[in-house]
């Protein structure tokens, strides 16, 4: 199928890290009573955060890796330097 | 309860994501195979989670922690027992067939092994079966959301009354599951469940290490519930000195074999999710993949339960007091944060007949995330628990919309249509099938008792089932007339089962005992598993003998549809750890450690 399924995941849980962090780091501090006085957004947050960009990160690398080798298979030689993707 | 903005927020952001995964997957969905199937193009560890999220709609998550504080530990046989060995003989030894035949659906199956009649038996109960249970699932939502007065702030806003809470959350439901799964087919409902498998991971782990953290970890869990909470197998050599109430042959018969084996290796429902699949090797791997988070499951739903039976004595002062908005969890004769159930009718506490309260199990999950989560948090967990309800009914309407057009439609109905055709058909199969799940929501609020009693009837429906199977796939002298007549007499034997026996304490009706009364059983879940037991045992038995006098088929027409008739699939191209086998031997050495460690 054409969409990447860690595309859809690592944004939505970029996004959800982000909302719990920026809450966790700028909202009432009085509301982690009840969470043993843990603010369990700002680390629960962040943990979401990261499995989100990573995700991300990985289903980028995919659709690149799979554009080029599609453009490989499709161009023969011409693609072949765009092959191996940048970073990761 | 107080949901603020953050929460909604949440919820909200979770809602665009469900949708916009079917708007991005219309542009795909070119051909029934693609809406039907997912194009068969989907990779292992895809398929695998949403393997494992269709089985985890919100009445297992909710169900597990309720039974995590009723039984405790010994919750995880239904894991560690009653779940992983199927899984690891699904994809070992029958994905081969379900996938190498082509077939698309598991009634074809039945269909391409035996004949017309053993399908259409097979279909038919399957796709009511689906639509009931996505009601159910429908119907569990929307009183949750009742209990939690979730909806209470905006329907104020609104203008309208709190009887508005119970339509509402039917129909929004309804209408989003019906768009995402009319969009994009399969692939939405696959791509949701790994969605919803994530959510659930993220809303609830959170509250497993506050409340271990709070409960003094395992060992202060072990100090404070009985040893028979924390130790699986205590007692299971006599049904009188366990929590189950049922000894370890029927426990690993009848739940272990018979309805583990007969739910993981034949329901379409789950079935489904390995045939999208982009390869034979992917398609076996599948239920092994999900069998690894199927393992550690009892972490994140069973001991949630546990730590809400074991928590109050080590709440302070001002824990009690900073959660104003739980569920009467500190009325007097409530146990830990799980209070006495309410009579819907009546607004009072329920007793039982020796004159004790009833607790209201169910309520663990939502009082642990009440108790526990914080704004923010809160939103994220009340996200997982909505997100598993859909998801549990999303996988029941791509499972009906297929075995509807493909073994219903295509088959009795309106043969050799275009492919154009059947894709349409899906589509309105996905229409009137939620349409028909609203239905059925509605009517359990009217008849409950009609629910119970249509539950009962698909237990005996299933049960037998998996001996057809095996001895299809396994025995190539079955035949078709056998497999028939076989389900039939094994669907019998478990009605005639459940006529002559009883739970102890019950009395005659729903619970079994209509007939008469044979034999008296220490607990429900005994006389369920022994029902189970000899509805198998009476389809094997029958389906065996009726082969025996009737003409076999061919040898080569059973060509890939009978173990001895098909080579096997070589996986001799796959490095080590992607083969079936061996992470099968990985799986059942993980599940049999787990076993010992929690003995």
């Amino acid at each position: 199928m054409g969409l990447d399924i860690r595309i859809p995941i690592g944004l939505m849980f970029s996004i959800l890290g982000m909302i719990l962090v920026l809450f966790g780091a700028f909202g009432n501090s009085a509301i982690y009573q009840r969470s043993l006085g843990i603010n369990v957004n700002l680390d629960w947050g962040s943990v979401l955060l990261v499995f989100g960009a990573l995700m991300l990160a990985y289903g980028i690398r995919g659709g690149r890796r799979a554009a080029a080798a599609a453009k490989e298979a499709g161009a023969g030689n011409q693609a072949g330097k765009q092959s191996r993707p940048n970073g990761h | 309860m107080n949901l603020t903005l953050i929460d909604w927020l949440i919820m909200f952001v979770y809602f665009v994501f469900v949708l916009g995964i079917g708007f991005a997957l219309k542009r795909y969905m070119k051909s029934s195979t693609d809406f039907f199937l997912a194009g068969r193009s989907l990779p292992a560890w895809v398929c695998g989670l949403a393997f494992i999220s269709a089985n985890l709609g919100a009445q297992e998550v909710i169900g597990m922690a309720a039974s995590g504080a009723k039984y405790g530990i010994a919750t995880s046989h239904f894991y560690w027992i009653g779940a992983i060995p199927a899984m690891v003989f699904v994809g070992v030894f029958m994905m081969p067939f379900y996938y190498g035949s082509r077939a698309r659906s598991v009634p074809e199956y039945l269909s391409l092994r035996f004949d017309e009649k053993t399908r259409g038996l097979n279909a038919i109960s399957f796709a009511t079966m689906t639509v009931f249970s996505s009601g159910i699932s429908m119907y569990a939502m929307a009183k949750l959301i009742q209990v939690l007065h979730i909806l209470d702030k905006p329907l104020a806003a609104m203008g309208l009354s709190q009887g508005w809470t119970f339509h509402i959350s039917i129909i929004l439901s309804g209408i989003i599951v019906l768009i995402y799964i009319f969009l994009g087919g399969l692939t939405s409902a696959i791509y949701n469940e790994v969605l919803q498998f994530f959510l659930i991971v993220a809303g609830f782990l959170p509250l497993v290490m506050l409340g271990l953290k709070n409960v003094g970890g395992w060992s202060g869990l072990k100090h404070d519930l009985p040893s028979n909470f924390t130790h699986s197998w205590q007692g299971m050599s006599n049904a009188h000195t366990n929590p189950l109430g049922v000894e370890w042959f029927g426990l690993v018969m009848g739940l272990g074999f018979v309805l583990s084996f007969g739910y993981w290796c034949t329901d379409f429902l789950v079935v489904q999710r390995a045939m999208a699949a982009d390869s034979m090797s992917s398609a076996r791997r599948t239920p092994l993949i999900a069998a690894l988070p199927k393992m550690v499951f009892p972490l994140i739903v069973i001991l949630p339960g546990m730590i809400a039976i074991a928590v109050p004595k080590l709440v302070t002062a001002a824990n009690v007091t900073g959660t104003g908005t739980q569920i009467s969890t500190t009325a007097p004769q409530g146990k830990g944060l799980i209070p006495v159930k309410i009579d819907p009718d009546t607004g009072k506490p329920m007793f039982n007949t020796d004159g004790k309260p009833v607790l209201d199990y169910d309520l663990a999950i939502p009082n642990m995330l009440l108790h526990y989560c914080p704004t923010g948090l809160l939103g994220l967990g009340l996200t997982a628990l909505l997100a598993s309800f859909m998801s549990g009914m999303a996988g029941n309407v791509t499972a009906f919309n297929t075995v509807w057009t493909y073994d219903i439609y295509q088959s009795y109905i309106h043969k050799n249509a275009s492919d154009e055709h059947y894709l349409w058909m899906g589509r309105m199969a996905t229409i009137f099938g939620i349409i028909l799940s609203m239905g059925a929501a509605y009517a359990a609020t009217r008849f409950n008792n009609i629910m119970d009693f249509l539950q009962l009837v698909f237990a005996f429906v299933n049960a037998p089932l998996f001996a057809t199977f095996l001895l299809g796939m396994f025995w190539k002298r079955t035949t078709g007339h056998a497999a028939f007549t076989g389900l039939l007499s094994g669907t019998a034997a478990a009605a005639l089962h459940h006529g002559l026996t009883l739970p102890e304490g019950a009395v005659a009706g729903i619970k079994g005992g209509w007939l008469g009364l044979v034999h008296v059983y220490p607990s429900d879940m005994a006389q369920n598993f022994w029902t189970a037991i000899w509805a198998w045992t009476t389809c094997f038995v029958v389906t065996i003998l009726v082969s025996m006098v009737t003409k076999p088929r061919e040898e080569k027409e059973l060509v890939g549809l009978v173990y001895s008739l098909t080579e096997k699939p070589s996986e001799g191209h796959l490095p080590w750890y992607k083969r079936p086998a061996v992470l099968g031997v990985f799986v059942l050495g993980v599940a049999l450690l787990l076993n010992i460690i929690f003995w």
